[in-house]
């Protein structure tokens, strides 16, 4: 399958079952058309019929070049990744979203966790609940060295002595059973201080910094109980952190509504403020909602997207560090076809941990008692459910076997999709298609910083 | 020198299936994701 776009100026081939990203001129974007997986080293005769205003020499010149990308299995590359569509079913657990914190010190209008309660009783994890999720990562985990905790609510912070705690615990561990965690935490902001902030930056290998950009945006969906907007709290904290961070790994994390489709001023306003590592993300939540993105919102989504993308290629050529994370792609050491073909792994390497200590399969299941696996406190643990996620692949998902984007959106978020079509193995449409507009402007981005 | 193509990796999906799956990658997409081994 290959898959075929232009987009400001380049003309791009995407072999999905190589991975090979060929850009080509305009001749070779139109005599690909007469290919296929059983194309031979002469040029097809419907072509030069076809394409009547090239002349013969350079059709077979071109032609030459595509057939020698098929011998090197770069063009028309076969499907052969089913087989191992059961390789990481029995696969032990490796990371774990630690919901530290089931309540909230802001109301953001959009929240997908209901405001931080997760539509259920406002609490705080124990450091006893805490202790037995890490001893039921460690125990689940055979095999693994690599282990990742996330410190997520609500809002972790308000809770933060049981997320030291826990994170001493985790680290007396590590020698006794030869594993390595990495620590990472979301939060927004309103509570850090110096000492936090020297906690964080020593221990957590990543943070996310929920801000939405510009204040106006900010403000107008992430307010505290009293209604009031936070991001002249928040700003300068966060500019703290981040500037004694070091080299460490952060995310300013925006989230952008209907409201502000022009969201890249709000990546460059975050820039402007010292922000370099960059999360924009589409608002999760009811299309009833004023806020919610709809279908009809999605081609001035995709001229943002087009946008976002020049500005950064114009601003990485002028020598700016700056990192987007939806354009972040990998042509050449990407993740392996293995790890493609189910992506986060959730249910299935993958669980969330409530202060109750139940297990779900993801944090966007949480609140959802049909999806509940089992609880740390009665030991119980429903592997029935762990092997439905692990037999949940780009190939049971119908809609996936034909879409050239499978390889990189691994067969979208599950809970979403369950959210949205009331199956995980349906994908949602609209994000389907915000998805393969970021894969396209992250592969045009690749050609154009390339193209020096 | 390719005068109509120019191909910007040299990725070999294939080969990934069958060496990968070693499973200590950091674990929502994989696209913006490294291989850690």
């Amino acid at each position: 399958m290959i898959h075929k776009y232009s987009l400001n100026g380049y003309n791009i081939l995407l072999d999905v079952y190589s991975g090979a990203v060929h850009v080509v001129d305009d001749l070779t974007y139109r005599l690909v058309d007469f290919t296929d997986e059983n194309m031979t080293e002469q040029t097809p005769a419907a072509a030069y019929e076809a394409l009547g205003e090239f002349s013969r020499e350079e059709l077979d010149s071109a032609y030459a070049e595509l057939y020698e990308a098929f011998e090197r299995g770069q063009l028309h590359a076969a499907d052969d990744y089913e087989k191992f569509a059961d390789m990481m079913v029995n696969a032990s657990l490796k990371s774990m979203c630690l919901n530290i914190s089931h309540d909230c010190n802001l109301a953001c209008e959009y929240c997908f966790a209901s405001k931080g309660g997760f539509g259920g009783e406002r609490c705080l994890m124990s450091e006893e609940t805490a202790r037995k999720a890490i001893d039921f990562l460690i125990e689940r985990s055979v095999g693994r060295r690599n282990l990742e905790v996330d410190f997520f609510g609500g809002e972790p912070l308000m809770n933060f002595d049981v997320v030291r705690k826990t994170v001493e615990y985790a680290r007396s561990k590590e020698a006794e059973y030869g594993k390595n965690f990495r620590f990472t935490i979301t939060t927004n902001g309103l509570l850090l201080d110096d000492d936090k902030i020297d906690f964080i930056n020593r221990e957590m290998h990543n943070c996310v910094l929920s801000i939405d950009g510009r204040k106006e945006v900010n403000d107008r969906l992430r307010l505290d109980w009293g209604g009031k907007g936070c991001h002249d709290r928040i700003l300068p904290k966060f500019k703290k952190l981040v500037a004694q961070r070091g080299d460490k790994d952060y995310y300013a994390r925006a989230t952008y509504t209907r409201y502000n489709l022009d969201f890249t001023n709000d990546i460059l306003y975050l820039y402007e403020q010292g922000f370099d590592q960059l999360s924009e993300e589409p608002v999760v939540s009811d299309p009833k909602l004023d806020f919610s993105i709809q279908e009809s919102d999605l081609p001035r989504i995709f001229e943002e997207y087009e946008t976002l993308a020049k500005k950064l290629i114009e601003m990485k050529k002028a020598g700016e560090k700056i990192n987007f994370f939806h354009f972040m792609i990998d042509l050449d050491q990407g993740p392996c076809a293995i790890r493609r073909l189910r992506g986060c792994s959730c249910g299935n390497e993958y669980v969330a941990v409530t202060p109750q200590g139940d297990i779900f399969p993801c944090h966007q299941f949480v609140g959802h008692d049909e999806w509940k696996m089992g609880n740390l406190n009665d030991g119980s643990f429903n592997v029935d459910i762990k092997k439905k996620f692990a037999r949940t692949t780009i190939y049971n998902k119908q809609k996936c076997r034909d879409c050239w984007a499978r390889f990189y959106c691994s067969g979208g978020c599950n809970a979403i999709n369950n959210e949205k079509n009331g199956s995980i193995l349906e994908p949602y449409s609209l994000y389907c298609e915000m998805e393969k507009k970021r894969l396209e402007c992250a592969i045009m981005m690749q050609a154009a910083l390339a193209d020096e | 020198m390719k005068k109509h193509i120019k191909t910007l990796n040299k990725a070999n999906l294939k080969e990934s299936a069958v060496k990968g799956g070693c499973g200590e990658c950091q674990a929502c997409t994989v696209a913006n994701q490294k291989c850690e081994k």
